[in-house]
């Protein structure tokens, strides 16, 4: 679908502007079940080829698929206009495969670490991978059974995560809540941006 | 997608061998600026139809309307590495043209995260 608007004066195609948004966090807390609550299309899945030892895709193609391994990614859309579209990957559940860590963070406005109170632990990797990086992000602390009996001061406390961090509370299922957080997160890019001018 | 099942997918040897077979032995390297949502838009038409396979073709057909390379390999039901071979053959020909997060300043502009910020909350 070719629309009017797509076109620039003097016949020049338009292509947006392409943004990314990371979901991540440890196994099981919600990440897949975020990116569907807000993508405007059913979320789509793909899949990158790596060798065993996890670094690099250039020589994959000349190994034979015995050697290759593959990394599942899903991911979401929110067109924002003609000229901006936002994307959010949910991080694949193990985390030994930086090397695709490192291309979902490329370029990414900043990451959502989603946390389950049962296993706050299983987002020490993601939180590590981003602090690092010094890419802006937020906690979102998704609220499974129990999770209401935490303090969220006390699970800033026991995931040591500065003041400046926000940390806030989500239903991953939860259209609004995960809206919510998307906010929060650009919202803290933004302050973080003005800090530093 | 019509036809996807034909090009991908042997019955015999299994769903990878085309795309392999297609790629294999390629030893131009990947354009860099082909990243997760480097966003692709096909030209009008492609320079010299003939000299396309029928994977490029079906690329120029999904790109009638930006996407990303992501969305591309989703649709196309392929790995994204196999997307990027094909795609670079099209950068090279100019048949695409793509805008890659790269050009999003280190800092990203405030006024784009003001845009997604409004645009997120108008969803
Ligand atoms: N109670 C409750 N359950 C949730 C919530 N979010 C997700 N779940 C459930 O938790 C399970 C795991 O959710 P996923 O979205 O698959 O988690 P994930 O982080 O993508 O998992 P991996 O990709 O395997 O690491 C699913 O069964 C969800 O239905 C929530 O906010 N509350
Ligand atoms: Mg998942």
């Amino acid at each position: 679908m070719v629309s009017v608007e797509s076109e620039r004066p003097g016949g020049e195609l338009l292509v947006p502007t392409p943004v990314k948004i990371v979901i991540a966090g440890g196994f099981g807390t919600g990440k897949t079940t975020m990116v569907n609550s807000v993508s405007e299309i059913p979320p789509l899945h793909t899949e990158e080829l790596l060798t065993e030892a996890g670094v690099g895709v250039d020589d994959v193609l000349g190994l034979e698929s015995k050697e290759t391994t593959t990394v599942a990614l899903d991911f979401g859309r929110i067109t924002i206009s003609p000229e901006v579209v936002l994307y959010l990957f949910g991080t694949p559940g193990q985390n030994r495969f930086w090397f695709m860590w490192d291309e979902l963070a490329f370029g990414a406005i900043g990451a959502v670490i989603l946390v389950d109170t049962r296993r706050l632990d299983s987002s020490f990797p993601s939180i590590d991978f981003f602090e690092r990086r010094g890419i802006p992000f937020i906690i979102a602390v998704n609220c499974f059974e129990g999770a209401h009996n935490y303090e969220v001061e006390e699970v800033r406390r026991a995931l040591d995560v500065d003041t400046a961090i926000p940390l806030v509370l989500c239903d991953a299922r939860d259209r609004e809540s995960a809206k919510t957080v998307l906010v929060s997160l650009i919202q803290h890019t933004m302050d973080r941006l003005d800090a530093m001018a | 997608m019509a036809g996807r099942e034909d090009w991908w997918y042997d019955e015999a040897a299994g769903p990878l061998v085309r795309p392999y077979a297609m790629v294999r032995g390629r030893t131009r390297p990947l354009r860099p600026e082909l990243h997760l949502v480097t966003q692709v838009r096909a030209m009008p038409s492609p320079s010299d139809p003939d000299a396309l396979a029928v994977e490029h073709m079906e690329i120029m057909e999904l790109c009638r309307r930006p996407l990303s390379v992501a969305e591309v390999a989703a649709y196309l039901d392929v790995p994204l590495v196999v997307v990027k071979v094909l795609l670079s053959d099209l950068i090279q020909r100019g048949d695409v043209v793509i805008r890659d997060p790269s050009r999003v300043p280190q800092v990203p502009d405030r006024n784009l995260l003001q845009a997604v910020l409004d645009g997120v909350r108008g969803i």
